[in-house]
């Protein structure tokens, strides 16, 4: 057996919301180019833990954070970390389709200009190359110029990973990308996650258990702000170590 | 290089924020540096409650009890006037108004508020006071008339803020009431309106401040002699209008008077702000 | 009470409140109609034409003049508190404070405020700047509301989906955020532009009441507002006052005819 290479380690993170603390010293290492899958009732910590991976946790306020994530092997929450460019590294995909109120095109040429691609034609290419990418060109390919908003929600979600993938990623978070989406959308994004694997690092935070034990390499269970166990997916799903991922993945609470 | 550009934009925004609390400061240090001297200088109670107002005699008296008056008598007005029709005015938006005809009147209620008020000052002058005049007699020029003008200025501030108090009322307070086999119209004055209490209160302590502030409007038609009006025909003079008849000739202690009396007005205006604050931030929320 | 009784009394009171609007603009208009002569708007004014050109002329310089720098601070005081600023902050509380202050300023509290400080302090005199001053002060609080509202109602997702594709602050609000809040701070801009449009009592001693198309920014000039309370308070000329009443009434109309368009377009965004 192959050692597995390590895209992102989280040692020892604490994070805090005002005086309530969320995380309790979590270690975590995301291995590269695989799927991994966040588990959990509600309330449990594992959407906050994905937000703190490419620092979307900076936005709230009252937010403060002790430990450290590395990107390959460097510290994320260094202070001399530009976290534009980490995003840009570190891509996300959220629960509810967001795209902006513009075009299908300026959707996804967002973040290509926002990083100072301005030449029309290399924009062409990777609005392309983006959309083929998320399984959805041949859907839009002719309504580039639509709006967004217009489109169904399974179609705008894949245009949300488009537009992540259109500023060439390393690492993609997914946070919950189809509790919001109807089970054909749901499965068309599974499968395209799957796809997707061969090139990207993938963390997808899911309350569908199916979903994760289709979809996922690794699985990580979250309660109550820690990481109960973690470990290859079939493993968990079939022999877990712990009782509680026992009495959850069961359906025994949450 | 990037950062430095968000750094700069942000201390422009901040400077931009600043420019307010800049302006008001200004405007608090202007009038009060040259109004306040004077009421300590010629004595406070006999500035407040001085009844004559003779500023051209000598020696002058400057007495602004009558315009502390004037002023209270027509916002009083212009509440009786305005208040219960503005007030029925939004129930009939908010509950009784078929949509078609709403497309048409909230931007009615919205151009009502848009006249600027020498219009309707000069609209009050050329209606009002001939009828008033005719009717009621004196010459036109009076307290009801101007109660009448401000009570009609007044409403859509009145009219657009208790609609939305209304219609922030849970429809389901409604149906609770109909449910129950109360009218429509029993639903609405036992049930919402008595919800939307603060949000209707606030709504007409706004348009009082609206009335005591109005300046342009009154001096056309409200005759601005500076003695208390014995009766609703008599002529009245404002602390608004007090302020902007004489202002073109005034000079040396007489100008100083009439800054006084903005602080006066300024005060008056502070008052209604913080009570309309008060009911607006009891505004329920449910 | 009976519910029909009460019932009339709603309806009598929203045809009071229609009525008069209807009665206000048809008396103007029926009245003001027959006296827009050409001669009213004659390049020059004399004392003979009281021609309203130059005030219309005037009144477009004010609002320019006064839009031109309250719009840049109102929205960039708007970006300040919503997009950058903590909502404990005390800065945030005293600009709030300062707003609502303001904007319960009377106009002639302004009108004052501009003559000692503008006029006299400043020795500005009776002028354009004095004028487009005050009114930039005045209308600083319709149009940092209606910038904030708008603002925030733009909603988190958008913002995150920027910021999660590596954008800074200053892209996300001006590619991202600033087009979807366009229409509400464009009916802001609106109402500024009405309140400058109809004021009297903030100008009268800070731009003055000069007949004349002022001839560059320190000359006194009058803009619409101000000419019709000059006409009807002499008591001359109230044919042109009536005629210039209808004026006046047509930018009102057309501004309000603007805005609900734009609500229109407001509401079907939100969707």
């Amino acid at each position: 057996m192959s050692t597995p290479t390590y895209k992102m380690e989280v040692k020892d993170l604490k994070l805090w919301y005002g005086d309530f603390q969320a995380l309790h010293g979590l270690d975590l290492a995301i291995p590269d180019k695989k799927i991994t899958a966040f588990i959990g009732p509600s309330g449990c910590g594992k959407s906050t833990f994905i937000k703190s991976l490419n620092r979307m946790n900076d936005l709230i306020e009252t937010c403060r954070i002790e430990g450290t994530i590395e990107l390959d092997g460097k510290n994320i929450y260094d202070h001399k970390t530009d976290v534009n460019q980490l995003r840009k590294k570190v891509g996300m995909v959220f629960q509810q389709p967001n795209p902006f109120p513009k075009s299908i095109y300026d959707n996804i040429a967002y973040g290509p200009r926002t990083h100072g691609i301005k030449n029309k034609k290399e924009l062409d290419e990777i609005v392309e190359r983006s959309l083929k990418q998320a399984a959805i060109w041949d859907e839009v390919k002719d309504y580039l110029d639509r709006n967004a908003l217009s489109i169904s929600g399974g179609q705008q979600q894949r245009i949300c990973i488009a537009r992540a993938l259109a500023v060439g990623p390393e690492v993609l978070l997914m946070d919950e990308p189809t509790s919001a989406l109807d089970p054909i959308s749901t499965a068309k994004i599974e499968e395209l996650v799957s796809d997707l694997k061969s090139e990207y690092t993938i963390v997808m935070v899911t309350h569908n258990m199916q979903q994760a034990s289709r979809v996922s390499d690794e699985t990580a269970f979250f309660l109550n702000g820690h990481i109960i166990e973690h470990g290859d997916t079939r493993k968990i799903f079939t022999n877990p170590d712990q009782e509680e991922t026992e009495n959850y993945i069961s359906g025994r609470f949450g | 290089m990037k950062n430095s550009k968000e750094m700069i934009m942000k201390g422009i925004f901040f400077l931009s924020a600043c420019f307010s609390i800049v302006a008001l400061l200004l405007i608090v240090v202007f009038i009060f540096a040259n109004g306040v001297p004077f009421m300590l200088d010629y004595g406070f109670f006999k500035f407040i409650f001085g009844m004559e107002w003779t500023p051209t005699n000598s020696p002058a008296s400057y007495g602004i009890f009558p315009m502390i008056i004037g002023s209270i008598y027509v916002t009083l007005g212009a509440a009786v006037v305005g208040v219960p029709i503005g007030v029925m005015t939004a129930i009939f938006m908010a509950d009784f108004c078929p949509p078609f005809l709403y497309k048409i009147l909230k931007p009615a209620v919205n151009l009502m508020a848009a006249i600027p008020s020498i219009v309707y000052g000069f609209f009050a002058l050329q209606v009002f006071t001939p009828l008033i005049r005719q009717y009621f007699g004196g010459n036109g020029y009076s307290v009801l008339t101007a109660s009448i003008l401000l009570g009609i200025m007044i409403l859509p501030t009145v009219i657009s803020l208790s609609e939305s108090a209304l219609r922030a009322v849970p429809r389901t307070y409604y149906t609770g009431s109909i449910a129950l086999g109360a009218t429509h119209e029993r639903s609405i004055f036992r049930v919402l309106l008595p919800a939307a209490k603060s949000g209707i209160i606030s709504s007409i302590i706004l348009g009082i401040g609206r009335a005591i502030g109005e300046t342009m409007a009154v001096v056309l038609i409200a005759g601005n002699q500076a003695i208390i009006p014995d009766s609703l025909l008599s002529g009245v003079r404002t602390l608004t209008t007090n302020i902007v008849i004489e202002m073109a000739y005034a000079t040396g202690e007489h100008r100083d008077a009439l800054i006084a009396t903005a602080v006066v007005l300024f005060g008056f205006i502070l008052l209604i702000n913080s009570i309309f604050l008060y009911f607006k931030n009891k505004e329920a929320k449910y | 009470m009976s519910a029909k009784v009460i019932r009339g009394f709603v309806y009598l009171s929203a045809a009071i409140t229609f009525g008069m609007l209807g009665y206000v603009i048809f008396f103007i208009l029926i009245n003001g109609v027959r006296f827009l002569t050409p001669d009213l708007f004659a390049w020059n004014s004399t004392s003979e034409n009281v021609s309203m050109m130059p005030a219309i002329i005037t009144t477009l310089y004010v609002v320019g003049g006064t839009l031109l720098i309250t719009t840049p601070i109102g929205v960039f005081t708007g970006f300040y508190l919503v997009e950058y600023a903590n909502r404990k902050n005390p800065i945030v509380k005293a600009v709030s404070m300062a707003t609502d202050t303001l904007a319960a300023v009377p106009s002639i509290v302004y009108g004052l405020f501009g003559f000692l400080f503008f006029v006299t302090f400043l020795s500005f005199r009776l002028s354009l700047i004095a004028g487009i001053l005050t009114s930039v002060i005045m209308s600083l609080p319709l149009i940092i509301r209606a910038t904030e509202e708008a603002l925030v109602s733009t909603g988190r997702p958008i913002r995150e989906a920027s910021y999660a594709l590596g954008a800074g602050k200053l892209r996300t609000i001006f590619t991202v955020v600033l087009p979807v809040a366009m229409p509400g701070i464009l009916s802001g801009v609106i109402l500024a532009t009405g309140r400058v449009i109809g004021e009297t009592a903030a100008l009268l001693y800070t731009l003055g009441s000069a007949s004349n198309i002022p001839g560059d920014l320190f000359s006194s000039g009058r803009t619409l507002a101000l000419h019709m309370f000059v006409l009807s308070n002499e008591g001359f000329h109230v044919d042109q006052a009536y005629a210039t009443a209808v004026v006046l009434l047509l930018f009102v109309l057309i501004l309000n005819g603007l805005s609900t368009l734009v609500s229109a377009r407001l509401s079907k965004g939100g969707k």
